[in-house]
């Protein structure tokens, strides 16, 4: 079979290319498109390393065909700061130290921006359900929940 | 903008990732439900293995394991009949490419259905839920599939397309096996229709699992009650993860249609449903455990439907 073309837009700059029919979204990010913040934990939707957002929703790019992003937009690690630098979950998650190894932590931004934007004001339990499908074998996660609190009242009262 | 150029690069790029399946030889997404029946038909007469593309996040994890192999892979989602949501007096129609998520947006879905929202509500993450389809569940068969009893509690009808204008199947009909639905070769579901509850009917859906957040169902149980001056009219009462079908337990109903609600109906409901129940023993919990604890399920889902249906009132 031939490779299938698609066309598509990722962080709001059209972007076409090449793909195995097999291909993951993951994988094309990754490997054909050199977009590697987007991490590889599992593989099969159990850790959330590689969270993207389709059309506004977030979804594990292992669990998403390539092929399937046709006519779709895509926000990946990449596309969350902006010109004037880090986003405000980015320097949280470094200020409270939300991160060691860091594999996890691309996926968790983007899955705490997602929420952040569905509801500005989660308490921690919302916080903690929504990102129970990031998995991080290093911080223990209350350091990540306290990053995303706080990056949640910064964005509601800017300094 | 930028523009991404990376036709230069494909060729250097031989990565596919340990294990992947590559021996796909079709991916489509066609615009219309008979289009999607002709490919199924094709990949039939020339014994090739077609798998229809919903959510994805059964098939693809299975693709990629090796688990199943398919030629062919046919995405539902550009098509505008499974992109079906809608509510009306007479009944409820989810089409097979809606994912959980959307189904949570919706406040009067809520209201009208508690019981399946938190069904789909309990399989897997944010991220999953953000693919996932209740449709898929339903289509992939799995004894513990949460949205199933939920499903068959609610008096839901499966929506098959087929040649010959389709067809109607109950859900309880529709699972025939582990793994194994009732669909022919060249028929795929198009969605779910539920039958609009009544104010006074409510639905109810429970399942236990060691940890409270992505597990499977040691046990499930999916209740349906409507009530009348007090008395139960209408009762429908569905067991998961307890045997290798999801089941509708007609006696449990039977139990509770015509008498008020009290603690003596409720456990002629719970004793019907272990008796339906034929689990096996594994790593989640012994056959007899299981069928403890789903009668100790279906007795806090009925408690639960009954306070819906006296809340609202």
């Amino acid at each position: 079979m031939p490779k299938l073309h698609v066309e598509t837009s990722i962080n709001g700059d059209p972007v076409e290319y090449l793909c195995e029919p097999h291909e993951t979204m993951l994988s094309v990010l990754r490997d054909t498109l050199g977009m590697t913040g987007t991490k590889e934990g599992c593989g099969t939707g159990d850790c959330g390393a590689c969270s993207i957002q389709v059309d506004g929703r977030l979804v594990c790019s292992c669990l998403m065909l390539a092929a399937e992003a046709e006519d779709s937009e895509i926000e990946t690690i990449e596309g969350i700061s902006g010109k004037d630098g880090l986003h405000v979950l980015q320097s949280k998650f470094l200020e409270h130290a939300a991160l060691q190894c860091g594999i996890c932590t691309p996926g968790f931004i983007v899955a705490s921006k997602a929420l952040l934007e569905k509801n500005p004001d989660p308490d921690e339990e919302t916080i903690r359900y929504w990102l129970a499908g990031n998995l991080c074998r290093c911080t223990g996660y209350d350091k990540i929940v306290r990053a995303v609190q706080d990056a949640a009242k910064e964005l509601a009262s800017p300094a | 903008m930028t523009f991404v150029s990376l036709l230069g690069r494909l060729n250097a790029t031989n990565y596919v990732g340990i294990g992947v399946f590559m021996g796909l030889q079709g991916y489509y997404a066609p615009n219309s439900v008979d289009e999607v029946i002709s490919l199924l038909l094709e990949a039939a007469n020339e014994s090739q293995l077609a798998k229809l593309l919903a959510g994805g996040t059964d098939v693809l994890v299975q693709m990629h394991s090796g688990l199943n192999k398919p030629d062919v892979l046919v995405n539902l989602k550009k098509i505008k009949e499974t992109n079906r949501l809608e509510i009306n007096d007479r009944e409820i129609y989810i089409g097979a490419a809606i994912p959980s998520a959307q189904m949570q947006e919706y406040q009067n879905l809520k209201t009208l259905l508690p019981g399946l929202l938190e069904a789909a509500d309990l399989i897997g993450s944010t991220q999953v839920q953000g693919r996932a389809t209740i449709c898929g569940n339903l289509c992939n068969a799995s004894p513990a599939g949460d949205s199933i009893p939920a499903l068959i509690a609610a008096g839901a009808v499966c929506d098959i397309a087929n040649k010959d204008g389709g067809r109607q199947l109950q859900v309880e009909d529709f699972v025939v096996g582990v793994g194994q639905n009732a669909l022919e070769p060249g028929e795929f579901l198009l969605g779910v229709s539920v039958p609009t509850p009544s104010s006074t009917k409510k639905d109810a859906y429970l399942r236990f699992i060691p940890r409270t957040e992505m597990d499977i169902a040691v046990a499930g149980a999916g209740v349906a009650i409507a009530f009348e001056d007090n008395k139960c009219v209408e009762a429908r009462i569905a067991i998961g993860a307890v045997a290798p079908t999801a089941r509708l337990v007609e006696r449990a109903g039977e139990a509770l249609v015509g008498h008020e609600i009290s603690d003596e109906t409720i456990e002629n409901a719970v004793a019907a449903c272990r008796e339906a129940a034929s689990p096996i023993s594994d790593k989640r919990g012994t056959a007899a455990y299981r069928k403890k604890v789903v009668g100790v399920l279906i007795k806090r889902a009925i408690k639960i439907a009954e306070s819906r249906v006296r809340e609202a009132a």
